[in-house]
């Protein structure tokens, strides 16, 4: 059924909202209550002068009367239903339903939002909790403070004829252990406040290289002109307030100069050129181009109008580089789903990997994946080679398939019958 | 004279709070602020109990533990482990390694003692 048809079950259901009878609606603008219920079961269209009247009388904007005032609720209901695996068939009903029972079908919407949010916050506090050794300390002094505190008191208040010293002694180690208390949680509060600026709450060099990076939206203008001078990327590691530690700088200035090696072999003003032509498949720009599969994944990577995704591991299976896409979780101190091809591309050198894979969880959205990988060593005899696994990721076009699921990590994956599966997963939904 | 404990705990007000509870016991206490010499101290001395903090300067409360059961003299050993690290992972690898119970902070005095008792009666 068409939003427009529903005009008539939305009045109805405003009317029953506010308490309403049918004749007395009907009597207000003018028109026989037998009309009105015409109108409420979509047998009457309506338009004009009637239905402003009807939604003064009503107490609501015309407009949430029409087909336009839902749109975002209907398009959040579809997700719902895809969601929760229902037909296409009953998915497309979520129309009507959002017609017949608007306030049911905003808690429906409200209740999906705010199961997303949750899972988002289950997944970044069990990765900190499992994985952040900074907060597991503080906790662990928190915990400690308080059992001196407790014994030392539960002493102070059970012993009958405590010595006067061991008193006065008791009575400072109270103020000293809740000061200390204090302070620790006090540190805490302060760790987990991540609200204003991000990077203070980095916690490896890697998270302060992907502020680093998200900073530029991962587009340095400065160094896709050319051999850039030599001092440049010092100059911008050291300069740039997100990197804080040596490592996070090490690791950012080999970012930045893989950044000026994919430049040389591979300008953006010829590879948009190149997209126009043939499209985003990497492979038949690979032809167009000639530019080898890994530098050419970096580059469309590269582009901000693109919004792909990224991933870089190493041969121990690493992530050692990550440009987020919203809809697919990349780890940060969790180990990833062995599913994704950026893996199999690992295993499988030269190979270029193109597999659709839908990321369970929140979103559930299908992305193309386009995954090789290389030996990043120069050449020598008998030398074994260093390999590197590159991944991007496209959003799938909406309605062409979904494709095979993959993880993010197993803690907070719902797979409960993976084959791959490391660990159980705190989701309730999952093992 | 009393039984006598060693008690490996780093952290000062709370090992001065069980040394108390324990003297009023009758108990005599030994205090270790670190876990570098606890294994031939407590080799040494040959007490009643050892109570053991898992996270110790020096060496782990876990590696103490396995290195004195792994002494044919101290396998019957009472051994009461105390710390905040409560997950059931430490649990189970305190009880792989021969724990005699398990303890979390923080606990009560009373929870300590029965303890105490239960294990060196």
């Amino acid at each position: 059924m068409v939003r427009e048809a529903l005009t008539g079950s939305r009045i109805r259901e405003r009317r029953i909202m506010g308490g309403l009878k049918q004749a007395v609606l009907a009597q207000e603008v003018g028109i026989s209550a037998s009309y009105l219920n015409l109108i409420e079961h979509n047998k009457r269209r309506i338009g004009g002068k009637l239905l402003l009247n009807l939604a003064a009388a009503l107490g609501v904007e015309p407009q949430a009367l029409t087909e336009g005032a839902e749109a975002a609720l209907i398009a959040t209901l579809r997700d719902a239903a895809d969601e929760a695996g229902l037909s296409a068939e009953e998915a497309a009903r979520a129309d009507e339903f959002a017609g017949r029972f608007p306030g049911w079908a905003d808690v429906l919407a409200n209740t999906r939002k705010r199961v997303a949010a949750l899972q988002q916050t289950v997944e970044a506090l069990s990765e900190r909790l499992a994985h952040d050794p900074h907060l597991a300390a503080s906790l662990h002094e928190l915990l400690t403070t308080a059992a001196a505190i407790r014994s030392t008191a539960a002493i102070l208040a059970e012993t009958k004829s405590l010595q006067p010293e061991w008193r006065d002694r008791f009575h400072a180690n109270i103020n000293e252990d809740s000061r200390r208390l204090s302070d620790s949680a006090e540190a805490i509060v302060a760790y987990l406040d991540t609200g204003a600026d991000p990077t203070d709450a980095a916690s490896s060099p890697q998270e302060e290289v992907e502020y680093f990076l998200s900073a530029h939206d991962f587009s340095f203008a400065q160094l896709e002109k050319g051999l850039p001078d030599p001092g440049l990327i010092d100059s911008m590691v050291n300069s740039a307030p997100e990197l804080k530690s040596q490592a996070a700088k090490y690791s950012a200035a080999g970012v930045l100069r893989q950044v000026v090696e994919d430049a040389g072999l591979l300008k953006l003003s010829d590879l948009r050129t190149a997209m126009a032509e043939v499209g985003t498949d990497p492979l038949a720009l690979s032809r167009v181009l000639h530019c080898a599969m890994p530098s050419l994944l970096r580059r469309l990577a590269a582009l901000p109008e693109l919004g792909a995704g990224l991933v870089v591991c190493d041969r121990s299976g690493t992530v050692i580089f990550r440009k987020s896409i919203e809809g697919f979780t990349v780890p940060r101190h969790s180990a990833c789903c062995p599913l994704w091809p950026l893996f199999a591309a690992l295993g499988q050198p030269g190979v270029v990997i193109s597999e659709r894979v839908n990321q369970l969880g929140r979103a559930d959205s299908p992305f193309d994946c386009f995954a090789t990988s290389e030996n990043i060593l120069t050449p020598e005899y008998n030398a074994p080679p260093l390999m590197q696994a590159v991944m991007l990721l496209l959003p799938a076009q909406a309605g062409t398939g979904q494709g095979a699921p993959v993880g993010s990590t197993c803690r907070i994956c719902s797979h409960d019958t993976c084959r791959a599966r490391r660990e159980p997963s705190v989701l309730a939904v999952g093992v | 004279m009393g039984k006598h404990v060693v008690l490996v705990e780093d952290e000062v007000n709370i090992a001065e709070a069980i040394r108390f509870l324990l003297s009023n016991e009758g108990w005599r206490v030994e205090m270790l602020a670190n876990g570098t010499n606890a294994v031939e101290v407590i080799r040494n001395a040959a007490p009643d109990l050892v109570m053991l903090d898992v996270m110790l300067p020096g060496r782990s409360g876990f590696e103490i533990l396995s290195d004195l059961r792994a002494d044919p003299d101290l396998a019957d050993l009472p051994i009461l482990m105390l710390t905040a690290r409560g997950q059931a992972r430490d649990r189970e690898m305190a009880e792989r390694a021969g724990v005699s119970r398990f303890m979390t902070k923080p606990f009560s005095n009373a929870e300590m003692l029965d303890a105490v008792r239960d294990l060196t009666s």
